[in-house]
């Protein structure tokens, strides 16, 4: 009898990037937390509690790079509204966020959020009711952008709208809901949206445990992410998917219901993108409608491009590296970073059309690696 | 739905050779005024090779597009086996129904190996949740086997589609065809852009084919229709205008008037 592989070695075959940097990236959330928590502020190896929080920023972030990949690299659907779903996963934190602050706030009432204290509201809106409970609210997470995902998708999918008329209007479909979430009476904080979170669970975000904490959470979501799009990409579904994307109309001759496949790919990815958005929002301590923002989107598509569009760990790599280039440039030269920004997409479309995964896998490490070790 | 369609294949499976497979009566249909399709009828029977000739504009892919549910014609009916009306059915649910089309430009999925262009032409089941568990069980891996083996392309399994030569991709997709394991088999000028010596082993695999299958072949080659027809139609402004042996095409007035202005 054949012997079988444990299924993570499995779902590693054929993927030493990812291996690689899963690898990396553990060993370096391990370094940053236990650096952040053991050592002293005087040390030379100490690690701010700033870099653990903006980490875990970059990891949420790349687990929404990693459902962009999925959709638009194995499916062809370019998504630019997928910060839709992630500012749905986000606002659903935010909301479990605010009910944590209970007394807490400027106007001290343990049953509304200052905001609506302002607004003169007198009691909770219907949609707030279970978000003081972290369950319903994880699940909620995952809910309400894979709704949303749903509807999206089975009105677009079965009317057969594809390519760029798709892009248009996922980016319709942000646009809105940004406009929507804007309006104060949405109930969900009008354009300063939610902030001044305290506790999580009951543990104070201030405070350096529970930072290190949700970076860990963040990576061990992004790893789940990952397993969960690599199984889907290596099984037959996952060949369908790239056969829709090089030819739709030829997989719909073969007899697979092509919208069907569209609609699972595009509701695992938003439910990807709404835990992602979940993970920022207590790092980041505030989701706004400008998160919905167009631009937003765009700046997604951006990162998978660069990282390298079809790969999955390369939407990873995208994601942290434009984000640590973004970093270091809006305070170093914040004036440039905007135009870097765009040479750099324009750089890698023109000629790195698989990214900067792409450059790397030519180069053979396996041949460098031996020579070093002579 | 499953229910109708195991029913279904059943009474196929009935089928003799000589029955009727498929029969296409008044067809018509028109773009803009202008008719593509002008009440024509057609029989094609079980485990025959038919060859289908006939000008630009003749109406033949708009044919072919009407069987395998892509267009719908304004009147007429088609009928598959024996009550199988597919102007009822979509597209998938017509190549289900066991009827598979092999389009003029091969149109392989470039990204994938030969091997996994076949696996996804195979008959399964194509609902999203069953091929996401789905794994190869040793018949199919030998059903792929042998396709590979007919169609030549046996040591080129790993290789991606993408970088075939045009004959092996057009084999390929006659490949991919038969995994579907239809009873009745579109193909739309296979050897178009072929060398003589693909365009023999062409015609060595549709011959081989028609055997077990109803094969149609639409094509412009008429040296290649002669070495393999036994059956030709000839379609003209969206009508039949003659049918018969190629000998008696040849010698047949209308055809001759048609063509070659005579």
């Amino acid at each position: 009898m054949q012997k079988r592989k444990p299924i993570l070695l499995k779902l590693f075959e054929n993927d030493n990037g990812g291996k690689y940097l899963f690898v990396s990236l553990f060993a370096i959330v391990m370094y940053v937390s236990f650096a952040n928590l053991l050592l002293t502020q005087g040390s030379f190896f100490y690690m701010s509690t700033f870099t653990v929080t903006i980490l875990g920023k970059y990891l949420a972030f790349a687990l929404l790079a990693l459902a962009l990949d999925l959709v638009w690299g194995y499916i062809g659907i370019l998504s630019l509204g997928h910060g839709a779903f992630f500012s749905l996963g986000a606002y659903a934190m935010g909301m479990y966020l605010m009910r944590q602050i209970g007394d807490r706030g400027v106007y001290g009432n343990a049953e509304l959020p200052d905001f609506m204290v302002f607004m003169d509201l007198k009691e909770l809106p219907w949609f707030w009711y279970g978000f003081d409970n972290i369950f319903f609210t994880l699940f909620m997470v995952a809910l309400v952008p894979s709704i949303l995902a749903f509807i999206f998708g089975w009105l677009a999918f079965r009317s057969r709208v594809t390519g760029v008329y798709l892009s248009i209007i996922t980016q319709a479909m942000t646009y809105a809901l940004m406009l929507a979430f804007f309006r104060n009476d949405m109930g969900l904080g009008g354009n300063n949206g939610l902030t001044d979170f305290k506790d999580i669970i009951g543990f104070s975000l201030q405070a350096d445990g529970t930072r290190v904490m949700l970076l860990i959470i963040s990576f061990f979501a992004l790893f789940g992410g990952y397993l969960v799009s690599r199984f889907i990409v290596k099984s037959r579904l996952g060949r369908v998917c790239v056969a829709i994307r090089d030819t739709e109309s030829r997989t719909r001759f073969l007899g697979y219901k092509v919208e069907q496949y569209k609609l699972f790919i595009f509701v695992v990815s938003a439910i990807l993108a709404g835990v992602a958005g979940a993970l920022y929002v207590p790092q980041v301590g505030i989701i706004n409608p400008d998160m919905f923002s167009p631009l937003f989107s765009i700046e997604i598509v951006i990162w998978v491009a660069i990282g390298g569009r079809g790969t999955l760990y390369g939407a990873v790599v995208g994601a942290l590296i434009v984000n640590l280039a973004s970093t270091y440039f809006t305070s170093a030269l914040p004036e440039v970073w905007l135009y870097a920004l765009g040479a750099l997409f324009v750089v890698s479309t023109l000629y790195l059309p698989k990214g900067i995964v792409g450059l790397a896998s030519k180069v053979d490490f396996n041949k460098i690696l031996k020579r070093g070790s002579k | 739905m499953i229910e109708q369609s195991n029913k279904i294949i059943h009474t196929l499976d009935d089928i003799k050779k000589g029955d009727t497979l498929l029969y296409l009566d008044g067809i018509t249909l028109s773009f803009d005024g202008f008719k593509a399709l002008n009440a024509l009828s057609l029989t094609i029977e079980y485990g025959e090779l038919r060859c289908i000739i006939g000008a630009n504009g003749a109406g033949k892919s708009t044919m072919m597009d009407v069987i395998t549910g892509k267009t719908r014609p304004d009147l007429g009916s088609v009928i598959f086996g024996e009550d199988i009306n597919l102007l009822e059915l979509d597209e998938p649910a017509i190549a289900e129904m066991g009827i598979g089309r092999k389009f003029q430009k091969p149109t392989v999925f470039e990204g994938h190996s030969v091997f996994e262009n076949l696996e996804l032409a195979m008959k399964a089941d194509k609902r999203f949740f069953k091929t996401l568990f789905a794994k190869l069980s040793g018949n199919e891996k030998d059903k792929i086997y042998e396709a590979m083996e007919l169609i030549g392309l046996k040591d080129d399994f790993k290789t991606k589609a993408g970088i075939l030569s045009h004959g092996q991709k057009q084999w390929l997709e006659i490949g991919m065809l038969m995994m579907q394991d239809p009873k009745l088999l579109l193909v739309d000028e296979p050897v178009a852009g072929m060398t003589a010596g693909e365009v023999e082993k062409t015609g060595q695999i549709l011959t081989d084919l028609a055997k077990e299958h109803s094969v149609v072949v639409v094509e412009h080659d008429m040296e290649f229709i002669r070495s393999i027809a036994k059956k030709v139609t000839v379609l003209h402004e969206g009508s039949v205008l003659a049918e018969g042996s190629m000998k008696s095409i040849q010698e047949n007035k209308d055809v001759r008037k048609v063509y070659l202005g005579e």
